[in-house]
């Protein structure tokens, strides 16, 4: 594979209701559902966007997940930078797409619901994302067994190699069931670690003790 | 009829998962779309289903949903005129 | 740099079990659309094109693979099989497996089956394929809603021009299912007619189902007939709304001009655009908005959905195959039930079967998520 000159700029890492923000935990929550937890989340960063509320888990978690690493980058500096996002889970939208069958299960109290279909699909939760940080970039939600970042990493340097973007946030958003994470970290052309597998699996697997 | 409208405010924050507002911050003959609420499409749509699943009411064609969603007021008329449930 | 080509391929559809049956329907303009009444999938009848059950089990039977398999799985392992084959290419550590579904075995959701819940899960999907071919690298689920199919082309190449592999087999589908058809219908954005992409009447889209493979190579020595080389490509979100399109076609404007930058091309080097044209309102609007923009309003356009309907996670890649075939055979194809333009500006629909000299050409697509795609191929003659 080809060497690059490339720079994990930050990451933050979503697990086991502790946030960290490269490497530092900012956050420790004991909610034991998702959904209080998230919100708990929310109205900690001061986020003041409403349209939160209207999404499904998974994106939720994206969503505030990018907001903490994105939150530096919008100090001092415009909207619409072409930021990349690259991201991937296992469990795709399953979480929302059983919300939408059980909607439709019963012929006698059929009522699909808008709302929820269009979240079933893994890459909303980057829509999202995009809107609000308006980004016109290059988005691509991948699904593998586990977090992969052999293809991750390939496929960051290829973007920014192409000059497709200048930077490249990410990472793995999964939610399913009874389990959530989200690892996200932002790669650019400067930062204080290298952008190779390595230290990506590194970061990955920083694990604290419960 | 006033029952109905206070129905309808709370149907809309729940079932649009409109987080900070409350039924006193949504006035009778508001409009609901554009500024103010800042329903979208989504919610146009998700309303058709309240309509269906709450009151029995199956639009024939849905683009007439504009003019009936314009206001609680107007729904509420819709509703008392139309329903089945 | 090595160029990196699009060649053997394969379309499994209501047509039949290979890309020129598909093709010869196409050019004599008879849809795969037909009248479904079938309450278990919906209400209310509805279009669709949909592969014949039986005719597809005896296909998959003729494999002789061993072991269980979903309905998407049969029409995805029967359609890559004949492009494998047809490449006869070794399946080694620089040949990847890319899938392209929006929603894969979700059907296993809905009906009592025999198959374990983890069978919902797309890389175990992925895994069965990759299994039964023997790939020996991790397969690559790509799903990104409607533009999964040809993001899928985009990032092959990607993928093969960064040395991961020399070659990328890349299948997809997606099923017509009761969990689909109940969501569109949600958004009121089914047509209970064949549909119109880009008419004025137009009231909205088909769903339909489909298989389509193709081997993605930087190998000259691999190329089918009808090998195109994928010149750029682009991939820009819209960052308008995660369900209506940008009403000024941000995203996709974006998308093609990173592609033609990419291919050192401009808007007038185009011979033929294959559009996204699903026929709702706004999509095609949006798409004419974008198109003028990129002054591309002369350029002869068509879109494939009134002969397959819509098939979400294969539409990209399938309707990309055509392209290849139309370019290969110098024919335009006639954007099927189309008759008068509805949109707010000018494009050049191409309204029935047309011979004419053509070497390149751009797809586009376009998704929820308010994902864009745009890639250009030329062929190679």
């Amino acid at each position: 594979m080809k060497d690059n000159p490339y720079k994990i700029a930050a990451y933050c890492h979503i697990k086991q209701q502790r946030i960290s923000l490269n490497g530092d935990i900012i956050l420790e929550n004991s909610e034991i559902d998702f959904p209080s937890f998230i919100k708990s989340v929310y109205k900690h960063f001061d986020t003041d966007y409403p349209k939160f509320f209207k999404m499904d888990n998974l994106s939720k978690l994206a969503f505030m997940a990018a907001e903490i690493i994105m939150r530096p980058e919008k100090k001092g500096l415009e909207n619409n930078q072409n930021i990349a996002l690259v991201f991937s889970n296992r469990a795709s939208s399953l979480d929302t797409d059983r919300k939408h069958e059980a909607s439709i299960k019963d012929p006698n109290a059929y009522y699909p619901s808008p709302a929820i279909f269009v979240y079933t699909l893994p890459n909303i939760c980057m829509g999202e994302i995009s809107i609000r940080h308006q980004l016109n970039s290059e988005n691509s939600f991948f699904i593998f067994d586990d977090f992969n970042a052999h293809y991750l990493s390939e496929y960051t340097n290829c973007l920014l190699q192409d000059v497709k973007a200048e930077k490249v946030l990410c990472g793995w958003v999964e939610l399913d069931e009874n389990t959530f994470e989200a690892f996200l970290y932002m790669v650019a052309k400067n930062g204080p670690i290298a952008h190779n597998v390595e230290a990506i699996n590194r970061l990955y697997k920083k694990s604290w003790e419960i | 009829m006033g029952d109905l409208k206070q129905e309808l405010k709370e149907k809309i924050i729940e079932q649009l998962n409109l987080e900070d507002i409350s039924v006193d911050d949504i006035a009778d003959a508001e409009p609901l779309f554009g500024e103010g609420l800042g329903l979208d499409s989504i919610d146009a749509l998700e309303l058709i289903v309240m309509l269906d699943k709450d009151y029995g009411i199956k639009l024939a064609d849905p683009k007439e949903g504009k003019k009936i969603f314009e206001s609680i007021d107007t729904m509420a008329n819709y509703i008392a005129e139309h329903k089945t449930k | 740099m090595n160029k990196v080509y699009l060649s053997y391929n394969n379309i499994v559809s209501s047509y039949g079990f290979n890309s020129e049956i598909a093709l010869d329907n196409i050019k004599k303009e008879i849809s795969g659309l037909e009248w479904v009444d079938d309450p278990t999938l919906l209400p209310t009848p509805f279009y669709s094109s949909r592969i014949d059950q039986e005719k597809l089990w005896q296909e998959f039977t003729a494999l002789g693979i061993q072991g269980q398999f979903t309905r998407l799985e049969k029409m995805m392992l029967v359609s890559l099989h004949k492009v494998i084959k047809a490449s006869n290419l070794p399946l080694s550590s620089k040949v990847g497996l890319m899938i392209s579904t929006t929603k894969g075995n979700i059907d296993l959701l809905d009906t009592e089956n025999q198959f374990s819940k983890e069978r919902l899960y797309l890389s175990e999907m992925g895994k069965v394929i990759s299994d039964s071919f023997g790939f020996t690298t991790e397969p690559i689920v790509i799903s990104n809603a409607c533009v999964s199919g040809i993001l899928a082309v985009a990032i092959a190449k990607r993928f093969i021009r960064q040395g991961r592999f020399d070659h990328v087999f890349i299948v997809s589908g997606d099923l017509v299912t009761k969990f689909i058809m109940s969501g569109f219908n949600s958004f009121q954005a089914l047509s209970d007619q064949p549909c119109k992409p880009y008419c004025n009447n137009r009231s909205g889209i088909n769903i339909g189902e489909v298989s389509a493979s193709v081997l993605v190579t930087n190998d000259p020595d691999f190329l089918s007939e009808e090998a195109v080389v994928i010149l750029g490509e682009g991939s820009c979100n819209d960052a308008n709304h995660i369900s209506g399109p940008s009403r000024t076609g941000e995203g996709l404007y974006q998308s093609i001009r990173s592609a033609l930058h990419q291919a050192n091309l401009r808007a007038k080097d185009l011979d033929y655009i294959s559009g996204h044209g699903t026929a709702t309102p706004f999509n095609d609007e949006m798409e004419a908005i974008a198109f003028d923009r990129l002054e591309m309003n002369d350029i002869p356009l068509n879109s494939l959905k009134g002969y397959f309907g819509h098939t979400l996670g294969a539409s990209g890649l399938l309707e990309t195959i055509v392209g290849m075939h139309s370019v290969h055979q110098n024919t335009l194809f006639a954007t099927k039930g189309f008759q008068k333009l509805g949109v707010s500006k000018r494009i050049n629909v191409i309204k029935e079967t047309t011979a004419k000299e053509l070497t390149t050409f751009l797809k586009t697509a376009s998704g929820f998520g308010g994902c864009n795609t745009a890639v250009i191929f030329q062929g190679v003659k």
